[in-house]
């Protein structure tokens, strides 16, 4: 199959009447006011002390994780960078589990150990927050290397899940961003490339990084469609994605989606955030993805005021309960230190008495017998 | 009997992939080419296109593919064409593969196999002759092994596949073509090395010598030329270079009293360092000489043949280590 630049470089546009029933559109709403509102209280936290180091928070870019996720079976997985919570709460992982591992406690999702930028969870196949630029996309498309060897060499017929990798505009102009374009696109993985272009990479403007900033045009450079979208409109990112979702999970192959977002902080929370024009920040202020939702849901009868503000209040309580939870929870006990260096447990992991084999420094004298 | 280091490696991969059809092997030139070195050499006809996977020359992206499979339970064995080549993906095992059962809290584990030839190969210059012996092994939660002979190659790779945690396997080109005599034992498909154990290569009560790779090799070739002159040498070949098989080297030390440690790899904070620290830490008392350190020049390979030769351990730099390290103690004792 080959994909024509002049065939599919044309942004895609949609019809938007009819495009989601009352039980999903809720369901999405949801969803965005629980990204939202959890990191709306993460800065909270983080000024009073309770968390620490880099805090990269998602607010403005919830249609994106949401229009995406929401669509992707349990199997599916989902790898994400720094700018992680909302990706890991949109797949499932509870808020108290997340919250907690902000605040380093032994209940987060990681026992404390990943931290802001590294949520992983095994169980709601999150692959992980990958700090570095364009590190997570390899490993993504790893996952969706694994989902076809398990269809056609394991033999796995069900196997259809696919990947969805979510990276920003800056990461467009790393090597491995191509390196996987070219490898997903050759090899026909179940994988969607997910571009949260939300203009900015700290302080350098998209616009002064790349040579030509229509990143979706690079789609079809690799032989794959190439699809813009409005990243602040959910149910457009919904159509988007069910689409590219549906291509991977037929063994059709990658997708590349670049979603115009705007995050409506800085970088992260130690990031003064001066470069950015007070216009365009108000210009995307105005655009809202969840005031844009609300008022979607409301004027096409799908949603009542007060059912909308019962949602409000349902996640306004759940995150203050994710936050007594973490900060009730007990701090990692110190032989925590040591775990999980190694997945052996003959090795340097936990002894035949089932304690941990080593508990000084020395620890790598262990021997692993395979 | 005897077998190549390349057919010792070679056989190790075949019967793990015949083994766990979850194993794999990706790389440049694995397949159509039959690896660079030969060392995949009848995979693809056997195990097909699925399973012995010809990449892009594209080391950051296929690296953290085969690290992505791993998260997913598969058993990736990714082949660098030289282990200089991972310099371009060194994120991926480091960060990608190294910490994240760490810091998952032990939900994703990896288990895969970085391999190729490490370290000083011949008049390639700077850029292709580097041992990562040292760099790899500072690293927590990767495991590095260096294989010396066929055995070793056929032990250790097959230990390397089948554990759960990410393992950096450095073969040297060099020793490809080399033949070792290979026990029934050994050549047996159920046969496997234990990872962390070194192996006394050659037993001797006057001077410790320990090495790996190539310079196992060498220093064997010491050891003779050393009992000629009467100098009994004990020749531990560490075949783990993370983690470190202490308990052995300081058992040894504390009979021959003396070390000298050997490493083709740069010498600051080298593995010998860490051997040095080690036998300090613990066997303080036992030394009867300061301790000698063989390695690389602190210098970035040379080209010119004669000084590619002097940047590197030779036989005879061994032998006078050993020398130093056994009459200084009895010029010592005779002055006192």
């Amino acid at each position: 199959m080959s994909f024509s630049a002049t065939k599919l470089a044309q942004p895609l546009t949609l019809n938007t009447t009819a495009l989601i029933t009352k039980q999903e559109g809720l369901e999405v709403y949801e969803d965005m006011v629980l990204g939202r509102t959890f990191e709306d209280m993460c800065a909270q936290m983080y000024y009073r002390g309770k968390m620490f180091g880099f805090v990269h928070l998602y607010n403005g870019q919830e249609a994106v994780s949401t229009g995406f996720i929401k669509l992707l079976k349990k199997e599916d997985s989902v790898a994400s960078t720094y700018r992680d919570h909302v990706h890991a709460l949109s797949k499932g992982v509870s808020a108290r589990a997340v919250m907690s591992e902000l605040f380093g406690k032994k209940t987060g999702c990681c026992r404390g150990q990943g931290g802001s930028m590294h949520m992983f969870s095994k169980e709601h196949n999150v692959l992980g927050g990958f700090a570095f630029i364009g590190e997570g996309i390899p490993v993504a498309t790893g996952a969706a290397f694994t989902s076809k060897y398990r269809r056609e060499v394991l033999k796995e017929a069900d196997c259809d899940h696919v990947t969805v990798a979510f990276f920003g505009d800056g990461t467009c102009n790393n090597g491995q961003f191509f390196e996987c374009l070219n490898m997903a696109a050759l090899w026909k993985l179940p994988i969607i490339f997910v571009v949260e272009n939300n203009l900015w990479a700290i302080g350098m403007s998209h616009l002064r990084a790349t040579s030509d900033p229509e990143i979706w045009k690079k789609g079809p450079a690799f032989g794959m469609p190439g699809v813009h979208v409005d990243g602040m409109d959910v149910l457009k990112v919904r159509e988007v994605a069910k689409e590219a979702i549906g291509r991977a999970r037929r063994g059709e192959g990658p997708t590349l989606v670049e979603c115009e977002t705007y995050r409506f902080r800085g970088h992260s929370l130690a990031d003064p955030d001066e470069l950015r024009d007070p216009a365009e920040k108000a210009h995307y202020a105005a655009r809202d993805p969840i005031t844009a939702l609300k008022k979607y849901l409301l004027e096409n009868n799908l949603a009542s005021e007060p059912e909308l503000k019962a949602i409000d209040k349902r996640i306004d309580e759940l995150i203050e309960d994710a936050v007594e939870f973490a900060d009730e929870s007990p701090f990692p006990a110190r032989s925590q230190l040591l775990e999980n260096v190694f997945a052996d447990p003959k090795g340097f992991g936990i002894g035949p008495d089932g304690r941990y084999r080593c508990e000084d420094p020395k620890f790598t004298e262990g021997t692993a017998h395979v | 009997k005897e077998m190549t280091v390349r057919d010792a490696l070679n056989s190790a991969l075949d019967e793990e992939m015949s083994a766990d059809p979850k194993v794999f092997l990706m790389g440049e030139e694995v397949g159509e080419y039959q690896g660079a070195y030969k060392i995949s050499k009848g995979l693809l006809e056997k195990y097909g296109p699925d399973r012995v996977l010809d990449t892009p020359i594209t080391e950051a992206g296929f690296t953290g593919i085969g690290v992505g499979a791993a998260y997913y339970g598969l058993r990736p064995v990714v082949e660098f064409m030289t282990f200089n080549f991972s310099m371009q993906a060194i994120d991926h095992i480091i960060n990608s593969a190294a910490k994240s059962n760490y810091m998952s809290a032990g939900q994703i584990n990896v288990p895969i196999v970085f391999r190729g030839p490490n370290g000083a190969a011949a008049g390639v210059g700077a850029q292709h002759s580097q041992c990562y012996a040292a760099w790899y092994a500072s690293v927590p939660g990767l495991k590095v092994l260096t294989p010396y002979s066929s055995e070793d190659a056929r032990g250790l790779l097959k230990a390397a596949i089948r554990d759960p945690d990410p393992v950096v396997f450095l073969e040297n080109e060099l020793l490809y073509g080399e033949s070792f005599p290979v026990s029934d034992e050994a050549r047996d498909s159920s046969f496997c090395l234990p990872i962390g154990k070194a192996k006394i290569e050659r037993e001797g009560k006057d001077v410790t010598i320990t090495a790996f790779s190539k310079m196992v090799g060498y220093s064997l070739k010491a050891a003779e030329i050393l009992a000629t002159e009467g100098i009994s040498a004990e020749v531990i070949n560490l075949r783990s270079i993370r983690p470190l098989d202490r308990s052995t080297i300081n058992a040894s030390v504390r009979k021959t009293n003396r070390l000298v440690t050997v490493e083709e790899g740069f010498p600051q904070h080298g593995v010998g360092a860490e051997i040095c620290t080690s036998v300090v830490e613990e066997s303080f008392g036992y030394l009867d000489a300061p301790v000698e350190r063989i390695a690389g020049a602190d210098v970035p390979m040379p080209y010119a043949a004669n000084l590619e030769r002097l940047a590197v351990p030779q036989v005879e730099d061994i032998v006078r280590a050993a020398k130093r390290a056994c009459y200084r103690s009895v010029a010592l004792a005779a002055a006192a």
